[in-house]
């Protein structure tokens, strides 16, 4: 699949949980609906868990790349304001 | 205090007798760790007026009022009536049902956990055995009311199918599983089966519900936390209905009613009777 195009960008690799769900939330609610934005995160607890903490938000996953370097990147699309 | 003091009867009545000569820790009724606003309101009058002011909670969500004076075991019995608060029970018989809030409270419960402690409770609480019998109730595999800790525990889980027409390939369910049981093979996801652990996390991280999902009951026996530690094991698979999970636990109890030992334990009746009949007597309850 295509690199998915994307309008913002964040990085939690510097927080733990639950800081790094935390910290995705915040920038989510600065997009607009419709927007997507590029969420990179640890290996290991944050890929396990912010994925389904951030569709329980009701936000919308698109896609789960593997960087191949311990980091992987979540696609999101912003539902609601 | 001229008469006779009934011990063993005011145990079965949930009052436990202190080391101060004449006072009871009363034990009270709850279920999966469940009290009304009434109750606690009732249980406070009750602590200030007859005990010393305070409740000991216990480490199977019960609670209990220390220093209940025998000559007003009758007053506070009705007293705690009138808040629809009842004693508890020690000695042999079924204790105290735990459980955790389960599937209707807590996003990771897979099962209402609270529901199925009620419907035990009210099927078991307070029967005559030849020695204690427990119940616990966990909604999940985070196991928060640890299952196997019980002489019966059941713990929710997914009975799981994948659908691929309902799947973008995210690969977000990849990750949570924790069992390594799924993987991305062409595009699509693939179960492998033998490493699935029944946890729901696929399903509960799934952004397309993708997963076609059936609760179910993961029931475990003989476990044991007191003198002596055994962890209860699971002797058949997952359970998807209540009618089979309830004939699984009667077979359970009545294996125990009928060949226990007084003041013998589920775990050492199964060990000295033999897993083996233990095994034959759960899976044909299982088979129906």
């Amino acid at each position: 699949m295509a690199e998915i195009a994307f309008d913002e960008e964040v990085d939690i690799t510097d927080k733990v949980c639950p800081l790094t769900f935390v910290k995705a939330k915040v920038a989510i609610d600065e997009l607009d609906e419709g927007q997507i934005i590029a969420i990179r995160m640890n290996d290991g607890e944050p890929v396990q868990n912010v994925p389904r903490s951030i569709k329980d938000e009701g936000h919308q996953i698109l896609k789960l790349a593997d960087n191949e370097d311990g980091t992987y990147t979540l696609f999101v699309k912003k539902v609601g304001d | 205090m001229a008469e006779q003091i009934d011990y063993s009867s005011l145990k079965k009545g949930g009052f436990m007798r202190q080391k101060q000569k004449g006072y009871f820790s009363l034990r009270l009724a709850v279920v999966g760790g469940n009290l009304t606003a009434e109750n606690i309101k009732t249980i406070a009058e009750v602590a200030e007026k007859y005990g010393h002011g305070y409740v000991h909670m216990t480490s199977r969500q019960g609670v209990e009022i220390p220093f209940i004076n025998f000559n007003d075991i009758e007053e506070v019995r009705a007293k705690l009536a009138e808040g629809g608060v009842r004693p508890g029970v020690c000695g042999p018989r079924v204790r105290t049902v735990t459980a955790c809030q389960g599937s209707e409270i807590c996003p990771s419960g897979c099962i209402d956990s609270y529901g199925l402690a009620k419907e035990f409770d009210e099927r078991y609480f307070g029967r005559e055995l030849p020695h204690k019998f427990k119940f616990g109730v966990t909604g999940c595999m985070n196991n928060c009311l640890k299952s196997e800790e019980n002489d019966l525990g059941v713990k929710g889980g997914y009975v799981i199918e994948y659908k691929p027409d309902a799947c973008i390939s995210c690969g977000v369910c990849i990750k949570a599983c924790r069992e390594g049981a799924l993987s991305l093979v062409d595009g699509k996801v693939v179960l492998d089966a033998s490493k699935c652990n029944n946890c729901g996390r696929c399903v509960k991280s799934c952004p397309t519900d993708a997963w076609d999902h059936e609760p179910g009951y993961i029931v475990s026996f003989g476990g044991l936390f007191g003198n002596q530690i055994y962890k209860g094991e699971q002797i058949v698979p997952i359970i998807k209905d209540k009618e089979t999970l309830f004939r699984v636990a009667d077979a359970a109890i009545d294996f125990f009613d009928r060949n226990a030992n007084p003041g013998e334990r589920f775990r050492k009746t199964i060990q000295r009777v033999g897993e083996e009949e233990f095994r034959r007597a759960i899976q044909k309850a299982y088979e129906g």
